[in-house]
């Protein structure tokens, strides 16, 4: 068995290390390509937005302007209509998200479970375009003939808000828009809420049921607080692809550069200004560049609130 | 709850330990609350149901009446002249193969790097967070940054520059699901094979990627999926061409950018085009969310 001539290492060793090598560097630098795409996208729409930085100042995030022939472009409107008509699909869609996950997770019988949760995951699926379709010739009918003039008669008169629901029902605008990104959001939290529910050990929940806890007792004392920062997650990754929808709010905004007094009111978000404007702008002008400028304020926006969603639903990798 | 906290000494005269007629008035009005809770929730999960039934009816309705045999024979036509979306679809087929096929190996060694090499890394940790916000960051995006690098440079709208921005995005998909799904082959499958000799590569791509390969299958069947329906990046790329055109090279038309053209115009035979290509898309990326949840099943 000692035979002098036995290899120490495996006959064709060399061609596995060479082998390996080549492997971990394919790897590596595959990973490292990830962090450079996002650099560039980054670096690409700085750079190119730098002429209306340049030629606008800080201004260009305030400026409710959208002059193409003076040649005048401000941010202002575009950044409202982002942060409204996101936080607004936000309000309408936790609830709704919450009682689902919430439905989902203790309330369903075990067998119905997964048909539902498929369905919910399945309304997640459905490209935006089709929101955009499904918002503009069923949403905005019934906003336009129904919605709009009861809460008009209901709310309309109130004081402090009632401002907010006077004007002509066109059926498009602000609302419109909040309720159709709400429901393109409602599955991600919703399906995000009740995995995190599930992490729950269930002996913490058979002691309060011990206890003689109502379900809804089990979930706000015991569910709620052990899944808290999770939630706060989920809310935060709907919030993310509600600001940089685009497809759907192009078609029930309205797409008006001017900052609606009403909910029923006309406006735009970046994302549906940039695509509406793209095709109207020549390589090289100001316009272009400030559309480039917009898609970079709106990467910042939602980059931040991206990380802060995905820090607090960071025990993935743990 | 909180009667059982306290020092027993200092329980109150009437607290529900005393006077059984509080203590019924209380568990009765919690149950009551639980109840009207639970209603809520229920409340919630029908009108999340009836949104997805309200979806598929409408284009149910709409789209087949307008689904006809010439969508799939003849090319996009002016208004009037029963035009079909032939070329609209084979843009889409081709943008959607090309770019997955670009994007899917770029996501599979991602994805092999932060499982098998870099696990607990600052680099792997870096990746991993920059992939998971690439995941969910705006596709309109993607498409301005591709518009950069590749149309602005280049003088002109590709059908190349589209397959990019469409690779883009199935990157981080793939990368997510690959990750997962190597993270569950046990560590002993990986040690038996290193022990008969075999070099780390080979205990890769031999031993963890059959294991995970329904997984790994199922994410590349996801990525599809939003590609396939995916309009923003490619208004920015590709731009959408009302003729017939398999280059590369000019601009391409898709089935996502023509609804989107279609659906806004004032005349009628292009509105119930875009219902009927609607129809298709959807039924098309749910059928393959169905396939890749069924192929996913057993192993889970």
């Amino acid at each position: 068995m000692s035979d002098a001539t036995l290899p120490l290492r495996p006959a064709g060793s060399r061609a596995a290390s060479v082998g390996d090598r080549f492997f971990a560097l394919a790897a590596t630098s595959a990973g490292v390509l990830v962090l450079v795409l996002l650099s560039a996208i980054i670096l690409s729409l700085f750079v190119e937005g730098l002429p209306s930085f340049r030629a606008f100042g800080l201004n260009f995030l305030i400026d409710t302007d959208w002059d193409p022939v003076q040649e005048v472009f401000g941010a202002g409107v575009p950044i409202f209509g982002t942060v409204v008509t996101a936080v607004l699909a936000l309000l309408l869609a936790v609830p709704l998200a919450f009682g689902i996950a919430f439905y989902l997770t203790e309330i369903a019988p075990a067998w119905f479970r997964r048909p539902v949760g498929t369905a919910i995951e399945l309304l997640a699926a459905v490209p935006s375009i089709i929101y955009g379709m499904w918002g503009f010739f069923v949403i905005v009918p019934i906003m336009g003939d129904d919605v709009q003039p009861f809460l008009t008669d209901w709310l309309g008169d109130v004081p402090w808000i009632g401002f907010l629901f006077q004007g002509a029902p066109f059926g498009t605008g602000i609302l419109t828009a909040a309720l159709v990104l709400a429901v393109m959001i409602i599955p991600f939290i919703a399906a995000t809420m009740r995995d995190v529910f599930n992490t729950v050990p269930p002996v913490f929940k058979e002691s309060a049921y011990g206890l003689g806890c109502t379900t809804w007792e089990v979930m706000r004392s015991i569910v709620v607080p052990y899944t808290r920062a999770s939630v706060v997650g989920g809310i935060m990754l709907g919030l993310g692809r509600a600001l940089g929808e685009t497809m759907a709010v192009t078609f029930v905004i309205g797409n008006t550069n001017r900052i609606p007094t009403s909910l029923f009111g006309p406006g735009n978000t970046i994302a549906s200004i940039v695509a509406l404007e793209f095709p109207e702008s020549h390589t090289g002008s100001l316009k272009l560049s400030s559309l480039l400028a917009l898609g970079f304020i709106l990467f910042v926006i939602s980059f931040i609130v991206l990380a802060i969603s995905r820090l607090l639903l960071r025990p993935r990798s743990a | 709850m909180s009667t059982t906290m306290g020092p027993a000494g200092r329980m109150p005269a009437s607290g529900p330990t005393r006077d059984r007629r509080v203590a019924d008035m209380l568990s009765r009005r919690r149950k009551w609350f639980d109840r009207v809770v639970q209603a809520l929730c229920i409340a919630a999960t029908v009108i999340g149901l009836v949104l997805l039934a309200s979806i598929l009816f409408t284009l149910l309705w709409r789209g087949v009446g307008a689904l006809g045999l010439h969508v799939f024979t003849r090319s996009t036509l002016p208004p009037g002249s029963h035009g079909g979306l032939l070329n609209a679809i084979v843009g889409s087929l081709v943008q959607t193969l090309a770019g997955t096929a670009i994007g899917t190996p770029i996501g599979l060694m991602v994805g092999t790097y932060l499982s098998e090499y870099a696990r607990n890394s600052v680099l792997g940790n870096a990746v991993r967070f920059v992939s998971d916000v690439l995941l969910s960051a705006p596709s309109i995006l993607i498409g301005l940054f591709v518009y950069t690098i590749l149309v602005e440079p280049f003088g002109g709208f590709s059908g190349i520059a589209g397959c990019v921005a469409l690779a883009i995005i199935v990157v981080p998909i793939v990368v997510r699901t690959t990750e997962d799904m190597l993270r569950l082959i046990p560590t002993e499958l990986r040690e038996a094979a290193v022990a008969v000799g075999a070099p780390k590569w080979r205990v890769i791509v031999l031993i963890c990627y059959r294991a995970a390969l329904d997984g790994i299958a199922t994410g590349i069947l996801l990525a599809v999926a939003r590609v396939a329906g995916e309009t923003a990046p490619l208004l920015f790329t590709s731009l959408g061409n009302l003729n017939w055109s398999l280059s590369l090279t000019q601009p391409m038309s898709s089935l996502p950018v023509t609804i989107y053209q279609y659906a806004g115009s004032a005349f009628d035979d292009w509105v119930d085009l875009a219902w009927a290509g609607a129809l298709l898309i959807t039924f098309g990326v749910l059928a393959l969310n169905i396939v890749a949840r069924v192929m996913l099943r057993p192993r889970s």
